[in-house]
């Protein structure tokens, strides 16, 4: 309706600022942003908070309650004394120590397995989307790539490859890559019809420049909503892998390996599983919020899109 | 007593704007019976009046001074409840686009119906009574079946002719029109303007028309009132204001009007003839796996020739196929059949690999400013682009583009900065610079001042022409408006459903029609016994 065009008008009148100050200003980025950062410092400085090596154990310091004191064998076979500060398992391992060692490794999962998704996906998306051709056959792969469950291609692929943290990052990537496709497909068909993509074909810009340089920049503000969504559940997935045992190895520190043990006790010492989980919680939420802010800010027409 | 008084209106802008206020103390009444024209160019405010008069103001802008008066009722302080009621019953409005304000999952039927529902407490038969009746008044066929189709099955003027039906359904004392006719062809336009007439007179309606279009104004109003940056500079009568302007601005703006009569330069009839097609077409084929195949021709048997130095115009109303033959000549799309020679080389099969080397002999600007250059490039790398891409090194495609600059009227050390810096006139400047920075010889512009205001179109239409002589190129203007057409055109090519139906020098098209559909394209040019721009 005109009512539309009216607040047009009225935004062409206020100056544009800058999309990435309009960002900083909105409260979901702030937060999102600020409780990832956090996530982030903890993750580096981890060795300097008062922390141990994750994999170390004492038969003497099982099953601690948060806050007791206890001892611990360094790997150099000295026996130190030690504040479990999260309580420690049922191996004598310090829980504070793996939540804080397992935040590395969830965010690396996180960011890694999103910009996977989106390197292939925003490729496999602008072919698709740009060469009329290949787009009917390339379709129908992603369409039965979606039809199966991602945790279950996720498993699949993990039980065939041996977990280590490469194939787990592929593992989840993997199943995101259609949804990135689907996206960067429908982008590039509204782009592509855009009369300064014709007027760079007309000036005999050659096919690859048109994709790379005209359509492409133009799909990135939506595309990072969608990375940060994926970034999310990907680390919600590496979680729930871990905790089905069929993730990363148990001896590598993840919040769903250490939940996964601590699920046998759980009655018991509900610590195990109350610390990794309110960290899961809060990272997933922190990246989602991120996103929304991003969305709202980057990208007001795609908001309901995405 | 008149139907609607405004006095000192003023509407703030939210702050940060260019201005503080989107309307300033702006006062002006409707008299029964009486069409007041609201005229201004974008950005004048003349919409966001009349969503004030009518309530509809979105939240950033608020009303911070003085009142509407509708039969001595302030609008401007009604309650949502109050307004509701006054809403179709006492004040109605009709928009620029008739698909998007009518709900496309109810029938027309259905949302005439709802009005009456809503405001009079009378039984479904007399409400379908009505809405026949009211059908029948806006003139069109077969009421039954109007109402009980969907605003899609409807071409665009029937559309607006529900619109107006529902607007009027409640004998309204006020109607206000925000630019209806804009989005519609010349012809559906002239319809609709005398439809509004009648029915105004019949009821004695107020009418505060909103329009852009000083044809339009000629054409339909008793007084009128000039709006410019959100201030009344002229308010009076229709002969007064039209002929005799005082306002200085008012003045540009009526003379910046093109007058409805060939330019009578002479012609070169004997320079190089750098495009002709031959019995160009392009169908468009709908294929179905289940279904039949269906076939549209954008464009049948088109036959045309530019020499160097001239200007071809194609004038049509939508859906005539004039931009599928540009777009055909640019190969943005391919044709069908027929020829397309370039300097005799025919380039209509040519694959795009083969083609490269002829597309900087033909070059294009588009209708839309805004979407005709990516907001992620800057200007600077817009116009270098082509000279880039056909091997000119960086250092000389720089020098081009200043040069381009300079001869497009901008400013050369602007060729850093984005799009979105630059207001619609500017960005067509850059794109006639993007397009000229391949020194073609041939530059189509497919409705390439369509889209700007009307002072600003004089300055574009104006740079054209200078550029046309400076380089003596060749030039292919397709448009709709045939004051644009009659001010640049050489030649006129007259297309209607895909086919050319009028062909011909310009002075003989404009002086002389042959075909029947030009005839009626003439007859129906809003303002036609006005002499607009001879001022």
């Amino acid at each position: 309706m005109k009512l539309e065009s009216l607040s047009v008008e009225a935004a062409a009148i206020v100056p544009r600022e800058g999309a990435w100050r309009r960002a900083r200003r909105n409260w979901s980025v702030r937060l999102g942003g600020g409780v990832l950062a956090l996530l982030v410092a903890i993750a580096i400085a981890a060795p300097w908070l008062g922390t141990v090596d994750p994999s170390l154990f004492d038969a003497a310091s099982r099953d601690l309650r948060p806050g007791m004191s206890g001892e611990i064998m360094t790997l150099e076979g000295a026996t130190v004394q030690h504040v479990f500060l999260m309580g420690s398992d049922s191996f004598g391992r310090d829980i504070y120590s793996r939540v804080l060692y397992g935040t590395r490794v969830s965010l690396l999962v996180g960011v890694c397995a999103a910009a996977l998704a989106l390197a292939f996906g925003v490729v496999l998306g602008l072919v698709a989307g740009y060469l009329r051709w290949l787009d009917g056959m390339l379709m129908r792969v992603m369409d039965g790539l979606m039809a199966i469950p991602a945790i279950l291609i996720a498993i699949a692929l993990v039980a065939m490859w041996r977990g280590s943290l490469a194939t787990v990052i592929v593992a989840i990537a993997i199943p995101e890559i259609p949804r990135v496709t689907r996206l960067v497909r429908s982008l590039v068909l509204t782009i592509r019809e855009e009369p300064y993509v014709e007027a760079a074909i007309a000036l005999g810009t050659p096919t690859r420049k048109v994709m790379f340089a005209h359509i492409l920049p133009n799909t990135l503000a939506p595309l990072l909503v969608q990375g940060t969504f994926i970034c999310a559940s990907a680390i919600l997935l590496e979680a729930i892998l871990s905790f089905l045992g069929v993730g990363l190895p148990p001896d590598i520190p993840t919040w769903g390996n250490i939940m996964a043990e601590g699920r046998v006790q759980f009655v018991e010492y509900p610590h195990n599983i109350f610390f990794p989980g309110v960290f899961l919680a809060a990272a997933v939420l922190a990246v989602n919020i991120l996103g929304d802010g991003l969305r709202d800010t980057l990208d007001p027409r795609m908001a309901r899109r995405v | 007593m008149s139907v609607l008084q405004v006095r000192d209106l003023t509407i703030a802008l939210p702050p940060g704007g260019d201005r503080a206020e989107a309307v300033s103390r702006v006062s002006f009444e409707v008299n029964p019976g009486e069409i007041v024209c609201l005229v201004g160019e974008s950005g004048s405010g003349k919409s966001v009046i009349a969503h004030a008069v009518m309530g509809l103001l979105p939240h950033a802008l608020a009303v911070t001074g003085g009142e509407a008066l509708l039969q001595g009722e302030d609008t401007l302080r009604a309650t949502p409840g109050r307004l509701r009621e006054l809403r179709a019953a006492r004040m109605s409005m009709i928009f620029q686009e008739p698909m998007t304000a009518l709900n496309p999952v109810m029938t027309c039927g259905a949302q005439i119906d709802e009005v009456l529902r809503f405001h009079t407490g009378v039984s479904p038969e007399a409400r379908r009574t009505r809405i026949l009746d009211m059908l029948k008044e806006v003139a069109l066929p077969d009421p039954e079946r109007i109402m009980a189709s969907y605003p899609h099955q409807l071409s665009g003027g029937q559309r607006q002719r529900i619109m107006i039906a529902m607007a009027l359904v409640l004998e309204p004392a006020l109607l206000i029109a925000d630019e209806p006719t804009t989005a519609l062809d010349v012809t559906t336009q002239a319809q609709i303007l005398s439809l509004v007439i009648d029915l105004q007179k019949k009821h004695g309606t107020g009418v505060l028309f909103i329009t852009h279009d000083f044809g339009v104004v000629a054409e339909i109003a008793h007084r009128v009132a000039v709006l410019r940056l959100g201030e009344l500079v002229e308010l009076g009568a229709r002969d007064e204001v039209l002929k005799r302007p005082r306002h200085d601005y008012t003045k540009m703006l009526i003379a910046s009007v093109p007058a409805l009569k060939p330019h009578g330069r002479p012609v070169p009839a004997d320079a190089p003839v750098v495009l002709e097609t031959r019995r160009l077409s392009k169908t468009y084929a709908d294929r179905h796996w289940f279904a039949r195949h269906r076939e549209v021709r954008a464009a049948a048997d088109v036959s045309l020739e530019i020499r160097r130095g001239q200007t071809l115009g194609i004038v049509g109303e939508s859906g005539s196929g004039k931009s599928t033959v540009a777009r055909c000549i640019v190969r943005l799309v391919d044709p069908s059949s027929g020829e397309i020679r370039v300097h005799g080389e025919d380039i209509a099969a040519r694959s795009h690999r083969e083609l490269r080397p002829l597309r900087r002999r033909v070059q294009i600007v588009f209708q839309d400013p805004y979407r005709s250059l990516n907001p992620r490039r800057t200007v600077g790398e817009a116009i270098m682009e082509g000279p880039l891409n056909y091997g000119v090194p960086r250092a000389q495609a720089l020098e081009r583009a200043r040069r381009l600059m300079a001869l497009v009227r901008m400013d050369p050390g602007a060729l850093d900065r984005y799009p979105h810096q630059f207001s619609g006139g500017q960005r067509q400047r850059i794109c006639i610079a993007r397009a000229l920075a391949l020194e073609p010889e041939l530059l189509i512009a497919d409705e390439a001042v369509s889209a700007l205001d009307v002072s600003v179109q004089a300055q574009v239409l104006a740079l054209l022409e200078e550029i046309r002589v400076r380089l003596d190129l060749a030039m292919l203007f397709i448009t709709h408006d045939l004051r644009v057409a009659a001010q640049v055109c050489d030649h006129i090519a007259v297309m209607q459903r895909g086919a050319v139906v009028e062909y011909g020098p310009a002075e003989r098209v404009f002086l002389d029609p042959q075909h029947e559909y030009t005839r009626a394209l003439f007859a129906a040019a809003p303002g036609r016994g006005f002499a607009f721009g001879s001022a």
